[in-house]
């Protein structure tokens, strides 16, 4: 057991864990934010996706004693005092969920794309989402869903 | 770079039901105890017939709850079912809030599971019942008070509007009054017109969009509850094995780990198996724990399924099977005419696992009675059916329904997954033996290992065509699998499927195969292995009959007709021609096409529904395939949500799609030898091809989605694919074959 401190979301938290333990259960059953999803434990869903120093990585091979004192962004996160992060509010427009148990990890993944590439194409979407898998088949509407937050993101001159 | 909370309102009035409960002031539709005790506490469980139900509350704020009976899965049905109930209402929808019914009770909420895509259908009537009583209440209400006829007074917008005057009441205003008027008879309701429609057939997103993209989905997998431990269960790689012995010892000293327990199962695989149960702090303890457990298995009555073997069996199989199911006209007398020309093929699709994104789980929390108090059991449970879990609390702890709180919770998919018990028998028994609340939670590899998968076999087809090029016959001999000495439910030969249901002569006939694999539901079980066969067949004698396929299969279809009058799950080839011609005409089927490129075809009816599918696929010479687009047609009659509906039909084309690609579970041994995702490939975003879908909203019933625009996908497919190359695919999935997508 150690007492490692990370930042999420903007507070510290001192987690109480073996080492080894991934992120992604020591957010889930220790810190208790939830939204982070568990799919395959193996890097091959992006279910579990958070941003690490705003980079995006699988929280399931993680090991939480290797991120003391660094930030991690869950989905938790993502929206701020001002309101939902536009990719939220576009999923939520154009109601791309049919299950939602990939979407928090689809959003993740996507909010980092934003974040480098204000004007991703087809492609570009298509190469930065290829980690997340979605079961139910939403893919159409993601990459749609993308190509409007960004182009709200742009109109809102950021 | 922030948007506002658009939905905030909604957020709140959440929070307030939440906080008044359901006390006071509401309209409790059907409950005559309640309503007449308008003002008193909510008493449940008293009501006589199912149509007479609670589900609409009017708040005094203007909200209006309205519950929603069927398990949530992806599937849309949380957001359609309370959109038939607001209609018939008159409310707007941005009053609505809808929330899971809080209780199992069949007799109060009807029937409380879903699967089949018959949820809409079987409750269109009821849901419909509800709102419009609700109406006539309100009306009631606002007719007394506005000392107006109620002939001339109508509902929209969330009011009760005067039809000659400006006069309006909202139905927050009447909702006291309104739960005083006696419930309606149902037989006297009236139901709005198609024309009038205000909120049915247009988009609605999902009722979970908001709590969905903020990570506060509601699934059963997120479930905490004070004191709750985290566990594991492990079984025997090679089903039915027992346990022999296990080292506990070890595993309790790994970190996290509170206890471990041997547990003796019943031997059914729907309940409880032998295994393992790991108890800790984590569920990542109780995972890392099961790397130290080593258990002996007594594996002499375990599975020995091998997958080749199988393949072996099946491919030895002559024309016509074992057992003849199913036989019309005269059928060897249309394969023996000299002058009918006959062509066989032989069709072969494997065994698929569930692969739910969400790992299937269940939190228990069984509390033994003490000082002559019953033992009660509370779950929070992922399932398509939560009176089937009462049955089962019944049947194998003895449990009634006041000694059960269930916990219905939305599912991350399930596609005919999450209707067995023995993920619940297991977290139930954890909590037994810790004395606490237990959330199991199964790895992905637990998941896949023990599925209960869509089965694999084999389909050989026979048909005979005439020197004009027409149908003269039609053979199916099916070879699939018997477990438990029984053949699995959806192998075999189904007179009601396409074309059997039309065929003159025809015939149909199955071998069966013992596998001790459990199979189970796969998202339009029967059909997505039959629609492969059967539709790929129907272009392969076109072909040899030097036909064009859209006109071969218009022909079979014949006049328009219901083939058993009145009867949903009978096709109708009216309906069917309908949807072909216009995927036809949308496609634009018969245009000429780059070289390795190529149209294909295909039509299914399955759950109620009439689908046509055109797929536009590239083959490179180095076997690489592109979907480019697939040009869909369906008739589900009146759509209810748009933006559902136009989902279910992408994800079932998307989901068909990545099975035909790459998707095989196999056997060696007993032992499933897919793992995880590493070995089980998946299609991702960059094969999405573009889906252009096409309603016809005819006046029959409104039927489900959620499975009847997959089986049609694959055959469209592999019919392309005959197109752009010349070589048939008779065979699942694609990779078997060479190809990469
Ligand atoms: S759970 Fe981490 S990638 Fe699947
Ligand atoms: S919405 Fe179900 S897995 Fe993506």
């Amino acid at each position: 057991m150690a007492a490692i401190k990370v930042n999420i979301n903007d507070k510290t938290h001192t987690i109480e864990a073996s080492e080894d333990m991934p992120l992604l259960w020591a957010i889930r059953d220790i810190v208790g934010l939830t939204g982070t999803k568990f799919g395959c434990g193996i890097g091959q869903c992006g279910a579990c996706t958070v941003h690490l120093n705003g980079k995006p990585v699988r929280s399931c091979l993680l090991p939480v004693g290797a991120l003391d004192g660094q930030s991690v962004t869950t989905i938790e996160g993502l929206a701020d005092a001002a309101g939902l992060h536009p990719l939220q509010q576009t999923w939520i427009d154009q109601d791309v969920a049919q299950c939602g148990y990939c979407q928090t990890g689809q959003i993740m993944s996507a909010a980092a794309l934003l974040a480098e590439n204000s004007k991703p194409s087809d492609a570009d979407i298509d190469a930065a989402m290829a980690g997340n898998y979605c079961r139910c088949g939403t893919y159409i509407r993601i990459r749609q869903a993308v190509h409007t937050a960004a182009l709200a993101i742009n109109a809102a001159g950021k | 770079m922030q948007n506002k909370i658009a939905k905030n309102s909604q957020l709140s009035r959440r929070n307030f039901i939440k906080i008044s409960g359901l006390v006071g002031g509401g309209l409790m539709l059907g409950n005559p105890l309640q309503t007449l005790a308008a003002s008193g506490e909510v008493s449940a469980g008293t009501l006589e017939h199912s149509e007479l139900n609670a589900y609409v509350q009017i708040k005094p704020d203007g909200s209006i709850l309205i519950y929603s009976g069927s398990p949530e899965m992806g599937q849309g049905i949380k957001t359609s079912l309370p959109m038939i109930v607001a209609e018939e209402m008159g409310a707007a929808w941005n009053d609505v809030v809808v929330e899971q019914t809080p209780e199992v009770d069949t007799e109060k909420y009807g029937r409380q599971s879903t699967g089949g895509s018959y949820t809409v259908f079987l409750n269109w009537n009821l849901m419909r019942e509800m709102g419009a009583s609700a109406r006539e209440m309100l009306i009631g209400a606002a007719a007394e008070i506005m000392e107006l006829p109620r002939t001339e007074l109508k509902t929209e917008d969330s009011r009760v509007k005067h039809l000659y005057s400006n006069r309006s009441r909202t139905f927050a205003e009447l909702a006291t009054l309104a739960a005083k008027q006696p419930v309606p008879d149902k037989t006297t309701l009236t139901f709005r017109e198609r024309e009038d429609y205000r909120i049915l057939g247009t988009s609605k997103s999902q009722v979970d969009s908001l709590e969905i993209v903020t990570g506060q989905g509601d699934y059963g997998i997120d479930t905490r509850v004070p004191d709750m431990l985290y566990g594991s269960y492990t079984k025997c790689p090679a089903v039915g094995g027992t346990l022999v012995s296990a080292n506990l010892e070890d595993v309790k000293k790994m970190p996290g780990v509170v206890d471990a327990y041997i547990i003796k199962g019943n031997g059914d695989v729907r309940e409880l198996l032998d295994g393992v149960g790991i108890v800790g702090t984590s569920t990542w303890a109780v995972f890392n724990a099961r790397k130290a457990l080593q258990i002996e298995w007594d594996e002499s009555d375990a599975s020995k399924d091998n997958w080749d073997e199988f393949v072996a069996f099946a491919k030895e199989q002559s024309n016509t099977g074992d057992a003849v199911l199913f036989e019309t006209g005269e059928l060897e007398s249309a394969i023996d005419a000299d002058n009918n020309s006959v062509i066989s093929s032989f069709y072969e699709y494997p065994y698929l696992t569930h692969l739910c994104l969400e790992p299937m789980n269940c939190t228990a929390d069984y509390r033994s009675g003490r000082s002559g108090n019953k033992d009660h059991l509370e779950v929070w449970l992922p399932t398509q059916s939560g009176p089937r879990f009462q049955t089962l609390a019944k049947n194998r702890y003895g449990l009634e329904a006041e000694q059960l709180t269930t916990h219905v919770k939305r599912m991350g998919g399930s596609f005919g997954r999450r209707t067995s018990g023995e993920y619940i028998c297991e977290a139930i028994e954890l909590s037994k033996l810790s004395g606490r609340p237990v959330k199991l939670t199964w790895s992905r590899e637990d998941s896949i290992q023990h599925d209960f998968f869509r089965e694999g076999g084999f389909c050989r087809v026979r048909g005979a065509i005439t020197p004009e090029g027409k149908l003269a016959g039609w053979e199916e001999h099916t070879i699939g699998v018997k477990v438990g000495g029984k053949p699995s439910r959806f192998t075999g030969v189904r007179k009601n499927s396409f074309p059997l249901n039309t065929a003159a002569n025809a015939r149909g006939s199955l071998t069966t195969y013992a596998m001790d694999t459990p199979v189970g539901p796969w998202r339009a079980p029967f059909s997505n292995t039959h629609a492969f066969a059967s539709q790929c067949f129907i272009d392969e004698l076109a072909h040899a009959a030097g036909r064009d396929h859209l006109e071969f299969l218009l022909e079979m279809m014949g006049e328009p007709r219901w083939l058993k009058d009145q009867d949903i799950r009978a096709m109708n080839t009216g309906r069917a021609s309908g949807v072909i011609k216009l995927a036809a005409e949308k496609a634009g089927w018969g245009k000429t096409m780059q070289k390795g490129h190529g149209l294909g075809l295909a039509f299914y009816f399955c759950h109620a529904a009439h689908v046509a599918e055109v797929a536009h696929v590239s083959v490179t010479d180095d076997n690489k395939v592109t979907v480019h687009r697939v040009t869909t047609a369906v008739d589900v009659g009146p759509i209810i949500n748009m933006s559902g509906a136009l989902n279910q039909v992408q994800g079932s084309i998307m989901d068909g799609y990545s099975a035909m690609a790459g998707q095989k579970i196999t056997m060696r041994d007993g032992r499933i030898q897919e793992t995880n995702l590493d070995q089980y490939p998946v299609l991702r975003i960059g094969a999405a091809p573009e889906v252009d879908v096409h309603f016809i909203q005819s006046d029959f019933s409104p039927t489900g989605l959620g499975e009847p625009a997959l089986p049609p996908l694959a055959p469209a497919v592999a019919n392309a694919m005959f197109r752009a190359t010349g070589k048939r695919v008779r065979t699942m999935p694609l990779a078997d074959l060479g190809y990469s997508v």
